[in-house]
């Protein structure tokens, strides 16, 4: 029988799965990943979490132990110390790992490698092989894994870039749907966040769906191309040591700039430290900017959906406001 | 020029030796207060920690005072304090503060991106001058944090309530006014005679209990409420597992100097619970628990700002490492709604559950 790998639907998830999976896959496990977030399971995260917490580390819990009760023999949660050179992800990934050995009991086992690029990019592949042998003694077919992996993350960031959403790219790639065509909308509305709060459909209330039904055609961080992130980013007074977050504000920068997004949706998770600093630096570009509407959404367990959703009808409204105006006073003029 | 720095405990009086040592005109901000923390609060983003939100307002009432150039350290992360020098400056230029920064950090690329920001502050002076600055400032912490530690002895043990506190003001003064080397060292010999003068019961029973946690919180009573004051009145013996002096050694000067307590002790003692580094001090803060119950103190108080990450960290592994250790160990968590009143009571329970512990172990011990 196949060893069982348990990946949470959690974090850098919506990152690195297809590499993740592949890898896995090719060393002959079976890849099982946690049910889609609900009720059961982020409750089950907040009572296991310390309240401090952020939302996506309280969910992340939730979903840990929800491939515990599936049984399987492993679950990978790396430790994602830094992905580039010269930056880190956030202080909880960083103590991931060790905050879910410590806060949970009757756990399979985990495979907790150390993935640091900090310094060098060659640690990637070191980290891959020392959990490939876990699973074989065959360093050929654990490199073999490695790069199928890496090719199934590549094409997946194609079908980000060509503007998939996650679920969707995921569901592309193992040829469960046709890549969708886009339909027309009459606006269009970045939408910035970490991946794990903006693509998860329960934490972010649906949003992107919900805009989409609105009318409004969403465009995220992760269809910039990765220069255009970092060229925009290279603004900021100091680079941003924070991956994610330079994602975020490159972004969120290229957006006020651009004269086709329509608004921008800005959310944050309640208590993050990098979205506490990365908030405020967009929030006051596009304000000094002063162009595009910007709305800040605020996440965290207690949210209520329908205050959201009067949230963005009303952004919407404003939105479609400001650019009838705009229409008018061009046709006047 | 006239150069500020946000406060940090008694790290003005280090760092503003080590400015005057140099003939640079230096404003301090009034001390941390609650209109401080509110003009921070009011102008920091919502959930930034709270020595940000402390810091800003340092700054802002800098500037009513005339400052006009701001001197902070930085950093490379992952902690947010890296980024807060960058942060509060465009908070204050967008409100119309005045202000020029330089920050002193790990440069980027070239060691001379530091060299020429050092250079910003100190002109044309000597290099040889800039260090014989940073020596006389690491001295005034040392003497600084001397008075400290015997304050943690004296006060649980002294007679008339609150002579411990203003022996130690005046002790402090003394050091801060010192002007150059001799009088540093006479000032930390009459320092040490006031901490000395303060009369004190030496056979009272007083109970040890460490504070750990996030720096910041723990070096400035403002943001921790006088926590060491109200211990010490609870008659525990206070120690603190970080001191500034301390700090500087193992930060900047990279350990040079031996022979003095280093938090590298504590990095060892984590590895099993915590096995990388968290940013901040969130790796020290799990290591300390051990270290603290190896040395027979009755309990620890974790102490940090609220949001801060690699203190959370830390916090939802302390309950193992207490567990672990046969320790008991409480968080104490500080933003600007965190009441004094609410945090006594705490205390209170706590020291009488550590009494009650060592009394039921005492009584345990006879009865074998």
């Amino acid at each position: 029988m196949p060893a069982g790998v348990g990946i949470p639907r959690a974090l850098l998830y919506y990152y690195y799965y297809p590499l993740w999976k592949e890898f896995f896959k090719t060393l002959g496990c079976e890849v099982i990943i946690s049910d889609k977030t609900n009720k059961a399971i982020l409750n089950d995260g907040l009572s296991h979490c310390v309240d401090e917490a952020c939302l996506p580390v309280k969910l992340a819990f939730g979903h840990v132990l929800n491939l515990a009760a599936k049984k399987v023999d492993y679950i990978f949660i790396p430790r994602l110390v830094s992905v580039a050179k010269g930056e880190y992800i956030c202080p909880k990934f960083l103590g991931f790992p060790d905050m879910v050995k410590h806060s949970l009991t009757g756990l399979p086992e985990i495979i907790d490698v150390t993935i640091n690029m900090r310094l060098k990019h060659r640690e990637l592949s070191k980290a891959y092989t020392q959990v490939g042998k876990l699973f074989t003694g065959n360093r050929v077919k654990i490199w073999q894994a490695y790069r199928r992996g890496e090719k199934a993350l590549k094409r997946y960031n194609q079908l980000l870039l060509e503007g998939c959403l996650p679920e969707e790219a995921f569901a592309v790639m193992e040829g469960k749907q046709k890549q969708s065509k886009l339909n027309s909308h009459d606006l269009k509305i970045a939408v910035i966040g970490h991946p794990y709060n903006i693509y998860d459909p329960y934490i972010s209330m649906n949003i992107i769906k919900r805009l989409n039904s609105m009318g409004a055609r969403v465009v995220t961080a992760d269809q910039l191309p990765e220069e255009v992130v970092r060229r925009e980013a290279a603004n900021l007074p100091k680079k941003l040591f924070w991956t994610l977050g330079q994602r975020m504000v490159g972004a969120g920068y290229s957006f006020v700039k651009d004269n086709n997004i329509d608004g921008i949706i800005n959310i944050v998770a309640f208590a993050c430290g990098p979205d506490s600093m990365t908030g405020e630096l967009i929030a006051r570009s596009s304000r000094k900017a002063g162009q595009t509407p910007f709305l800040n959404l605020t996440l965290d367990e207690h949210t209520g959906e329908a205050g959201v959703v009067t949230r963005i009808e009303a952004f919407l409204d404003m939105v479609r406001w400001k650019k009838s105006q705009q229409a008018a006073g061009l046709g006047s003029a | 020029m006239k150069v500020t720095f946000p406060h940090m405990g008694n790290l003005y009086i280090c760092v503003k030796g080590m400015l005057e040592f140099l003939d640079i005109e230096v404003i301090l901000p009034p001390a941390s207060s609650k209109r401080t923390l509110t003009l921070g609060a009011k102008y920091s983003p919502e959930f930034a920690c709270m020595p940000l939100k402390l810091n800003l307002g340092n700054l802002i009432e800098a500037s009513e005072l005339g400052a006009d150039t701001i001197m902070m350290a930085g950093g490379c992360g992952p902690c947010r304090f890296g980024y807060y020098a960058q942060i509060e400056h465009s908070i204050l230029q967008d409100l119309g503060y005045k202000y020029n920064l330089v920050v002193l950090e790990p440069p980027e690329k070239h060691i001379t991106e530091l060299t020429s920001r050092v250079r910003q502050i100190t002109g044309k002076k000597s290099w040889w001058k800039v260090i014989q600055a940073i020596k006389y400032g690491y001295l005034k912490s040392r003497a600084v944090d001397e008075v400290e530690l015997m304050s943690f002895k004296i006060r649980p043990r002294e007679l008339v309530t609150g002579e411990t506190d203003r022996a130690l003001a005046e002790a402090l003064k003394e050091i801060d006014r010192a002007g150059n080397m001799q009088e540093l060292k006479l000032a930390e010999v009459r320092g040490k005679e006031i901490m000395n003068d303060v009369a004190v019961d030496s056979r009272r029973p007083v109970i040890k209990v460490a504070l750990t946690g996030e720096i910041f919180t723990l070096l400035e009573p403002f943001a921790n409420l006088n926590i060491e004051r109200h211990l010490g009145r609870l008659a525990v013996e206070v120690d603190r597992s970080i001191y500034l002096s301390e700090w500087i050694n193992d930060h900047l000067f990279m350990g040079l100097l031996k022979g003095i307590r280093s938090t590298k002790e504590y990095c060892r003692s984590a590895a099993p619970y915590l096995n990388h580094f968290v940013g901040g001090h969130g790796l020290e803060t799990v290591g300390s628990i051990p270290v603290y119950a190896r040395q027979g103190y009755a309990g620890v108080i974790q102490v940090f700002p609220f949001t801060c990450m690699p203190e959370i960290v830390a916090e939802s592994i302390l309950p193992k490492v207490s567990a672990a250790n046969d320790i008991p160990v409480m968080t104490l968590i500080m933003d600007e709604h965190t009441g004094e009143a609410g945090m006594v009571t705490r205390l209170e329970a706590f020291v009488d559950l550590l009494e009650r512990r060592q009394n039921r172990g005492y009584t345990m011990k006879n009865a074998k």
